[in-house]
């Protein structure tokens, strides 16, 4: 059973390279008064997430909104245990895969057949799991004889549909999304989607983070809003929603 | 909950060697990106070392007047090593800021991008020291048994620098300016080490502080004595031992502490 329980969760981000600790601000910031917001040993802070606490369970299938800034990155990155909070705890059970980014890894110089390998070790996989499913992955991603060619001969088009290719063969009980994976010619979106919802499915928990009501409302089932770090609103998909687009300009 | 730093290290060192496959497959990938494209690949490793051991051997065998049977072989995997041991330590700096992307957006366990650095510059090794069995072919030296002895100093040697690199990879990460430091902190640290210069031919009496208090000296003795045919001396061995299990507890403990922070920091 999967199941991720946040209390009273808070990030603060460090920022070292804002000058914030040079003599020269300093005596700047006595002359003006002005307020940098800082701890006690003075470093600059950004607080990213601000007590954040709610409880995700089997079948949940979580929109997160919100403006830019509002802290949608830094909350998937503590999903994925990227990041570990600076307050509260975090508490996850259940194997976790995120599909932001897919085409980390992907090397330009290697051939398709070795990124697959490279990207599916980067996901978690063994080879062994790889093997089995090579052929599928080069069938699925349309690259013919293409495969082991270097990917810097790759027309973009081809480049996603291999980085979705292989990190779609995971089967993790959490996915982690940022926007809804939809990639290639209209031909491929169709498989792609097909794809996608398999895999969404056969996951316990989703956490997608949107800018697309459509989308969301398709997926979700709860939405949570998230502004300036905190949590707006967190409940059912429908509401949350005409709340949160309603009030876009 | 786990939240002591030592056990936090030990269980992300435990996380990683499970991913001894996706750290070897990235050591070689690394190595492979570099030499993609040209006809002889990673021996371009090997050739340019056996151009730069053959000019340095042949200017300062003059310079030191030194037969070339003891001094070749010496000068040789002198440089090979140093090359394995100054690599680890400036690439230790950046093992976790070149792996900023991966750190960013997935959960793999920190140690895992350390052993990948450690790891590629093993291989290099592997192809930069079948010269020093070539150059033995040249000059007519035999190979002996105590040769063996190597492997256990090698194997010292690495964990030695593994724990050195970890601590380097994450002051690194917090302090940008260190990389530089410690770059001409090993560029001195090579005059200062017997690589070019055979210890016999300075004074009894300065050698006892450059050498003994020199610990990058013993990590090489315990590699490079039994390859030329002597044994290394008990110092260099106890010394050898001692930092490795001190400082890999220090290590542990310091990252341990700092894990959390890391990927903040990027």
């Amino acid at each position: 059973m999967a199941r991720i329980e946040f209390s009273n969760v808070s990030v603060d981000f460090p920022i070292y390279n804002a000058n914030g600790r040079s003599l020269k601000n300093h005596l700047i910031k006595v002359a003006t008064g002005g307020q940098l917001n800082t701890d006690q040993q003075g470093r600059v802070l950004v607080r990213a997430l601000e007590n954040l606490t709610f409880t995700l369970q089997d079948g949940d299938r979580v929109g997160i909104v919100g403006h830019n800034g509002a802290g949608k990155s830094t909350l998937l990155r503590l999903l994925s245990g990227v990041y570990f909070p600076s307050r509260g705890s975090v508490k996850i059970n259940g194997e976790i895969s995120s599909l932001i980014d897919i085409s980390l890894g992907i090397d330009h110089e290697a051939t398709g057949r070795e990124n697959i390998y490279i990207r599916g070790s980067l996901l978690g996989l063994s080879k062994a799991v790889i093997n089995k499913n090579i052929d599928e992955i080069i069938e699925f991603s349309e690259l013919g004889g293409f495969a082991d060619m270097p990917v810097r001969t790759y027309s973009s088009g081809m480049h996603l549909r291999l980085a979705f290719a292989v990190s779609t063969i995971v089967h993790p009980q959490i996915l982690l999304m940022d926007e809804w994976l939809s990639v290639g010619d209209e031909g491929f979106k169709e498989k792609a989607r097909t794809r996608m919802h398999e895999l969404v499915d056969k996951t316990s928990i989703l956490v997608i983070a949107s800018h697309s009501k459509e989308q969301l409302l398709q997926v979700c089932n709860r939405i949570i809003w998230l502004e300036h770090g905190r949590i707006l609103m967190d409940g059912d998909a429908t509401q949350v929603a005409e709340m949160y687009f309603s009030k876009k300009p | 909950m786990q939240n002591n730093p030592f056990s936090i290290a030990c269980l992300d060192l435990a996380a990683a060697v499970k991913r001894r496959a996706l750290i070897t497959l990235l050591a070689w990938q690394d190595i492979r990106q570099r030499y993609r494209r040209s006809a002889l690949g990673p021996f371009w490793l090997t050739l340019s070392m056996s151009v730069m051991i053959g000019a340095i051997g042949l200017v300062f065998s003059q310079v030191f007047k030194s037969p070339a049977q003891d001094f070749l072989p010496f000068i040789a995997i002198g440089i090979i090593l140093w090359t394995f041991i100054s690599n680890i330590i400036i690439e230790g700096c950046t093992g976790f800021i070149a792996a900023e992307n991966i750190i960013k957006q997935l959960p793999i366990p920190l140690f895992v991008h350390i052993l990948r650095m450690v790891w590629r510059n093993i291989l290099i090794l592997g192809h930069n020291i079948v010269i020093f069995p070539i150059v033995l072919l040249i000059v007519g030296k035999p190979l002996g048994l105590v040769a063996l002895l190597s492997i256990p100093g090698f194997i010292l040697t690495t964990i030695n620098l593994t724990w050195v690199a970890l601590i380097l990879a994450t002051i690194c990460t917090r302090y940008r300016d260190m990389p530089q430091m410690v770059a001409s902190l090993i560029q001195v640290m090579f005059y200062l080490t017997p690589i070019i210069w055979m210890p016999k031919t300075i004074s009894a009496h300065v050698s006892g502080y450059l050498l003994n208090l020199n610990p990058v000296f013993h990590l090489v003795e315990i590699m490079r004595a039994p390859l030329l045919g002597t044994m290394p001396t008990a110092t260099n061995w106890l010394v050898s031992i001692a930092m490795a299990i001190i400082g890999s507890v220090l290590a542990l403990a310091f990252y341990g502490n700092y894990r959390r922070r890391i990927p903040y920091w990027l």
